[in-house]
């Protein structure tokens, strides 16, 4: 990681990153979703309904995965103070509250037929939610500390306590059986049918690339501006 | 209860949250990156 302490050395490698990770990531997400909306069989249970899987679970992932990246990079600005963290946690937030905020709407969506109501306070609907308020807390944090001319250690905190919510939100379907189903999908398998499961992976994987694309372009876009006030700060010196 | 209302409304939200994620941060980094190379010019 500390290769890429240095600005130039990690656009180098950006550059041609984010032109892959977009296509590989757009090529994957709309084979996956294709083959969950016209391919896979309806579930004998939730029948058509059961197709909103193939968006909702890749949201869930990145909504968790967004703030581990987010407190990754915190630890790496706190204890290396990497040049690039604060840069990355502040990259990282949009893409992982626009997904954290399309589980919940899908989640929304999927619990209407399913259960009966578009909402309940279950625990993995809550610690979701909280979740998404906690991105927007970091988002104008980041922001505020910015605006002040600091240089984001406080934010870089919230960013280290906020990931306490992530076991909670993974943690929450085995603590508090309400409404949200139990883990389908573990490290040693799945209880969901072949059938059904095989367009899963193409999804995961591809809106895994969409949202690298969308934190890499959102680097090199921060990365540009702070050259262009730097240069501003010494024309005007 | 028809379910494909609800299997469009959510796939609708997918791709239009998603795209314009991907369209504000490519035209952010386009933006941002003109400035630079502007600058670097003058």
């Amino acid at each position: 990681m500390h290769a890429f302490a240095n600005p130039a050395r990690f656009l180098r490698f950006a550059r041609p990153l984010t032109t892959w990770s977009l296509l590989i990531g757009l090529a994957l997400a709309l084979a996956g979703m294709a083959a969950g909306l016209f391919i896979t069989p309806p579930d004998y249970l939730q029948g058509e309904t059961v197709r909103i899987l193939y968006i909702h679970v890749p949201a869930a992932w990145l909504g968790m995965a967004g703030w581990a990246g987010i407190a990754g990079a915190s630890v790496s600005q706190i204890v290396w103070r990497h040049p690039l963290a604060a840069i990355a946690g502040k990259a990282i937030a949009p893409a992982g509250a626009a997904f954290a905020a399309i589980c919940l709407l899908t989640g929304s969506i999927w619990g209407r037929p399913t259960w009966g109501t578009w909402w309940e306070w279950d625990g993995r609907l809550t610690s979701m939610l909280v979740l998404f308020f906690m991105y927007l807390g970091y988002i104008a944090l980041v922001s505020a500390e910015r605006e002040r001319g600091g240089e984001g250690r406080i934010a870089a905190l919230y960013g280290l306590v906020g990931a306490i919510n992530l076991p909670i939100i993974h943690y929450s379907v085995l603590w508090w059986r309400t409404l949200h189903q139990g883990q389908s999908i573990t490290v040693t398998g799945s209880s969901i049918d072949n059938s059904l499961l095989w367009p899963l992976p193409l999804t995961m994987i591809g809106f895994t690339c969409l949202f690298a694309a969308a934190v890499l372009m959102r680097m090199r876009a921060e990365l540009a501006e702070a050259k262009v006030e730097a240069r501003m700060r010494r024309l005007s010196a | 209860m028809n379910p494909w209302p609800f299997v469009i409304a959510a796939y609708t939200i997918c791709v239009l949250v998603t795209a314009g994620l991907l369209f504000w941060a490519l035209a952010s980094m386009r933006r941002a990156e003109a400035a630079a190379d502007a600058l670097k010019r003058r």
